[in-house]
Formats: structure tokens, sequence, C-alpha cells
């Protein structure tokens, strides 16, 4: 058993370069303590310009209602519910790597977890900020939540799919973030020990909430970490179901299927990974972090784009067969008339163009661990998958079943656009403060993989690498 | 809560770790403690740790959460508030299962969290005492607890032997009590040891 001490090289090393575990500290703390740098202040203010016309917007909202976002009799979500389904779509990424891949021992999952736990948590904040603000009177949002009270039925209704959303995205927030920061104590705890500065150390002292290192704490740590990730497996697959239930439970012809729980969460995975992507290329080059996510990683990642990419292309014509063979003249109709084709007809194009057929180019190897072409098709997923909301939801309500009331067509208000720019301010404007002043990458988590799967580690399986199979099976024999 | 006189040895590798360990047990000196930079797996097991049962502890918090979300649903819509909902029974199991899944997770993941904390005393403004300040970057540190009848000379012989790159002597608080990172230690604890002596 020790011959196998290291992995083989067959597997790319998860650490490049000759690292030691006080390099690995030091990589990933020093951008954290140093001053933030020009183009981190450049950036941080236009997250936080961006944040304060959504600000603006969103007072317009309240003071004048959802009529201020041309939201009409027919299409009574509009981008605001698109923007709610897209960012919670994003968050599941995060939770895939942290909680799937843990189960799955991916190992390269240790690179990337950290921030994308982070933007899981940022991603679902402002997911929830849609429908919060979409209910209108907002100071009333507290009316979601079942307690003892004087008004009409007392209660919730526990049979809403709305209902359950409300529980479920909750959920999903609260684990995620105990998840997350339980993480992130042992690396506050570093960051604690290493500090200069007053403030620092305060910080940090209090972030860390006294962690030691203990054997033993490590040991109840390991085990909180490998039920927390079982509990978020089912979690986030039931997450982004039940936000297909608020569509699925619906009568609405082009909701109403059943193929919409798997399909919704391939999607989010699919848009997930694409966000992880646009923010570990910036974060990996900015920090200079390429030793600990490397090409590999990204590669890794792509491979999930192209296979959740390719299950929701398979869910779209899925979607389009059923529509001809389940013979229904509705559900037809919003197919092959009011989607396809029609007004909207370029959204869907669009759509299929960003989800399905560009990122097949991601079979090619060679495409897959080049860095310029992920960053660029991160993008462009992430744009198909806006539209693959929109698509669904506007395309659906715009003709319903009674023509009268049929809308001519829907286009945002700037207060509209506004709100969706303002929960771009919120999540870069926490991923940036994140990124300063938090360690991007579990410190612990690369320690612990450093020495099976470090690149200077792996070199020592050389002399086994060389040897024939009949030698080394001699060898282990004895 | 109390003071105590520590020998610490320091190791910077894993390969010297285990062998220390299992010897340092073996000549019957008391480990303290052992902190690491990282989960060592199987270093509880030879440091004769026994097994923590957290996740028994979250298996009870998470059937806590399902009877929860089942029984609550369930009264308030057959016993406190039957409504007619598009004429659907009073009691709709499936419809329920989201909710009840939820709570289960939610209470499974909140209640092992709190009893993680609970269990290693961490909560924000805790303050504990630190053998060495590397133990949260690369050194595997192990506290030897003396005695006044202890030879300390012959222990910090022993830890060198065992391969040890630091060895000292330290006095150390084995609790925690509130206090912040960027302040030194109060006389808070020497009224205690007088309260004790």
């Amino acid at each position: 058993m020790s011959l196998l001490k290291y992995e083989s090289q067959v597997r790319e090393p998860l650490v490049d370069g000759d690292k030691t575990y006080s390099q690995v500290t030091e990589d990933i703390c020093r951008p954290v303590e140093g001053p933030p740098s020009r183009l981190w202040w450049i950036g941080f203010i236009i997250s936080v310009a961006l944040l304060l016309f959504g600000v603006v917007s969103l007072y317009k909202e309240v003071v004048y209602g959802t009529g201020m976002w041309n939201l009409n009799k027919t299409i009574g979500w509009g981008w605001d519910i698109t923007n709610f389904v897209w960012w919670v779509g994003i968050g599941h990424a995060g939770t895939l790597i942290s909680a799937i891949l843990l189960l799955f021992r991916q190992g390269w999952r240790t690179g990337v977890n950290r921030a994308a736990e982070a933007m899981t948590i940022f991603a679902v904040i402002c997911a929830g900020q849609f429908p919060i603000w979409h209910m209108g009177r907002v100071w009333m949002a507290f009316f979601v939540m079942p307690y003892p009270n004087t008004r009409g039925p007392l209660w919730v209704n526990f049979n809403s799919p709305l209902l359950w959303d409300v529980f479920a995205i909750s959920t999903y927030f609260t684990v995620s973030l105990l998840f997350w920061y339980s993480g992130l104590l042992p690396d506050m705890a570093t960051l604690r020990d290493r500090a200069k500065k007053k403030w620092a150390k305060m910080f940090y002292g209090v972030a860390s909430f006294g962690w030691t290192g203990s054997t033993k704490h490590w040991q109840r740590h390991e085990s909180l970490s490998l039920v927390l990730a079982g509990l978020s497996t089912p979690l986030v697959l039931s997450v982004h179901t039940i936000v297909s239930f608020d569509f699925a439970t619906s009568v609405i012809p082009g909701w109403h299927t059943t193929i919409f729980p798997p399909y919704f969460v391939a999607g989010a995975i699919f848009s997930g990974f694409a966000m992880v992507q646009t923010l570990m290329l910036v974060t990996r080059k900015v920090m200079g972090l390429e030793d600990y996510i490397t090409i590999s990683h990204i590669e890794n990642m792509n491979k999930v784009i192209v296979l959740t990419g390719s299950i929701v292309g398979c869910a779209y014509l899925t979607e389009l067969f059923m529509a001809w063979y389940g013979a229904s003249k509705y559900e037809y109709d919003i197919f092959f008339k009011y989607r396809i084709a029609g007004p909207y007809g370029w959204s869907y194009w669009l759509m299929m163009t960003c989800n399905v057929i560009t990122p097949q180019l991601f079979w090619s190897k060679k495409l897959r661990r080049n860095i310029a072409f992920t960053f660029l098709m991160s993008v462009v997923v992430n744009i198909g998958m806006w539209f693959e909301r929109f698509v669904i939801i506007v395309s659906s309500l715009y003709r319903d079943y009674l023509p009268s009331s049929w809308s001519v067509y829907y286009r945002p208000t700037i207060w509209e656009v506004g709100f969706y720019l303002g929960s771009f301010g919120l999540f870069f404007t926490c991923y940036f403060l994140f990124s300063k002043y938090f360690p991007v990458i579990a410190i612990a988590e690369i320690k612990h993989v450093l020495k099976r799967s470090g690149e200077s580690f792996k070199e020592k399986m050389d002399p086994l690498e060389a040897q024939s199979v009949e030698e080394f099976a001699h060898q282990a024999h004895h | 809560m109390s003071v105590k006189k520590f020998v610490v040895g320091c190791f910077d590798d894993e390969k010297t770790l285990f062998p220390a360990v299992k010897n340092t047990r073996k000549a019957g000196y008391k480990i303290h403690d052992l902190y690491t930079p990282f989960p060592v797996h199987g270093l509880d097991h030879a440091m004769g740790l026994r097994e923590t049962s957290l996740h028994t502890a979250g298996f009870i918090y998470a059937i806590t959460g399902t009877t929860t979300a089942l029984s609550f649903m369930g009264w308030v819509f057959t016993k406190d508030w039957p409504l007619n909902i598009g004429g659907k029974p009073n009691f709709p199991l499936p419809a329920f299962i989201p909710i009840i899944f939820e709570l289960t997770v939610l209470f499974a993941a909140v209640g092992m969290v709190l009893t993680f904390c609970y269990l290693c005393q961490l909560a924000p403004f805790v303050k504990k005492d630190h053998f060495h300040l590397r133990a949260t970057d690369d050194l595997f540190v192990m506290p030897l607890e003396v005695t006044d009848k202890t030879n300390v000379e012959e222990v910090k012989a022993f830890l060198k032997n065992a391969g040890a790159v630091e060895v000292f002597e330290k006095e150390a608080e084995t609790g925690w009590w509130i206090g912040r990172y960027d302040k030194d230690r109060k006389i808070f604890e020497k009224e205690e040891k007088t309260v004790i002596a």
C-alpha cells in the first residue's frame, strides 16, 4: 500500500509547481493581506455604482408599483422572474462542486470549491430579491411565513409551489451559508495567526471562532462536511426542481410538462458552471493563482458544461416533440407558432444557439483547454441560459387562451433593467469583498491533497511509472 | 478552565508525526492534543480518539425536522383551519413532501453546525491559547502535559529524538474565554488560579 503514496501521473496534478505547506499558505494569503490593487478598486466601484442604480430602480418600483416594469395583464412575470430563475440556477454549480463532487471523491473540486460556494451564496441572495420585490407591497413580504395571525385563512397554503419555493430557497441559502462558513473557519484561523495589522487580528480572530486545529475538532469537522455534503446533494436537486414546479404545476401551455425538473436542474448546473468559469478565469489571473486553478480544472468544468448543455439540448427537442405528439392544440400553438416562430422567435433561436449549438465545440480538447475561448463561451452560455428562462416565461404568457387578452409585445422598462443590473452590482460587490478579504481557495483542503496530487510529489512516481506491470506486481506483493 | 504546563513538540512532516504519536503513547506520555493545519487522515486513530457521533446527532435533528413539518402542516390543514383548496383533500401528503424534505435538511444542517460549534467550543469572540502560530500553517504541534513531578528535560529529549523540529515549554490555558486576538491575555486567569489554590 505504501508503494502508492502518490497518485498516478495519468491524472494531471491538482497543484502545479514545487510547493510546500507554507508556500500554499503564502500563495493564497498574500493577495488577501496586501492592499487592494487598482484593478480591484475599479471593479469594486463599478459594482457599487450598479448596485446603487439597482436601489434607485427599486425605489421607483416600491413607490409606483410593479407597473413600472411594464408587466401587464398577460405577462405578469417578465424580467424579474426570469432573473430569479437565472440567478438561482447559477447558484447550483457551487453546491454541485462542493457537495456532489465531494461525495464522488473528485479531487479537483478543492481548487475551486471555496469561490464557487461563495458564488452560490451571492447568487441566491440576488435571486431572492426578485420574488420579494415582485410582491409589489414588499412591506408585506412576511405574509409568506407560516405564523399564527388574524388575516383571512390564517395560514399560508402549503399546497402551493410558490410556498415550497419560499422554503426551498431559504433552506438552500441557510445550508449553503453554513457549509461555506464551516469550511472557512480553519482558513480564517490561518489568516488570524499570520495577521500583523490590528484590524486583521481582530477581524479574523472574531471570524475564525477561536479555531485551533485540534485533531478532535478536525475529526468532527470532517464528519460535519461529509454530512452537509450528503444533505446538500439532494437539496440542490430539490431546489431547482421546486423552482420548476412553479411552472410545471400550472396549466399554462409550455409550462405544464413533467420534463421540467430534470431539465431545469441540468440547465442550472450548466449556467452555474459557466458563471464559475467566468469568475475563476479572472480570479486566477488577477490573484496569481494559476498553480491552484490549473488548466485541467478548467477543462474538467468545460466537460461538465458540454454534458449538461447536451442534456438541456435533449430537453428542448423533447419538448418540441411532445408538443407535436401530445396533440394538445394550445401546447402545439405555443411551441410551433409563438415560441420557435412569431414575434419572440428570435429569442428562442438565440437560446438554441448559445446553449445547444456552440457548447458542442467543447468536444474538442484543444478548445476545452483554451482560456480565451472558455471565457467567451462562459459568457455565451449565461446569455443563452438567461434567454432560456425568458423564452419559457414570456413566450408562454404573451399568447394565453383568450386572444382578446394577448399582449402585443413586452419590452422591459429602464427600471426593470436597472433592477437586473442592480443584482449584478450586488453580486459583484459581494464577490469583490470576498475575494479581497477571504481566502478564495480552501487552504486546508489544498494542503490535504498536496502530497498526493501536487506536481512535485507526483514526480516521485517516476520510478513506479517506469516499471513494467510484472515488476510492479512483484514489488507490491512483497 | 485552568492553566497547565506543557512541553510542546512541533513536527513538519506526517512521516515523522505518525511514529512519534505512536511512540509517545507507548512511552506513557499524555498527549494533550495535536494541532494540525489540515485534517490528517488516520491521526485520530493513531491518537486513540473515539469516533465522533456528530452524524448520529445529525440524524436525530433530521427526523425532528421531518416530524415537525409533517405534523405541523397536518395540524394546520385538518385541525386548526381546514380549507377547501380546489376540492383537494385536507391531508395531501404528496403536496407536503417538498416542505417536509426542506425542513428535514434545514433542521439537520442547522442542528449539526450548532452542535459542532458547541462540542468544539467555537463561537465569535471566543479566544483560546495557541501553542504555535504555525499550527495553522505548516506545523503539526503536539503539546504533552507535564506536572511538577515530570522530568521536563527527559520529555524534551524524547520529543527531539522522535523527530520534532522544535521543542519548547509553555504554560497555557486549556479552556476558552471571551477575548480578542488583537489584545493580549488579561489578568483573568491569574485570578482564577488563586481561587483554585
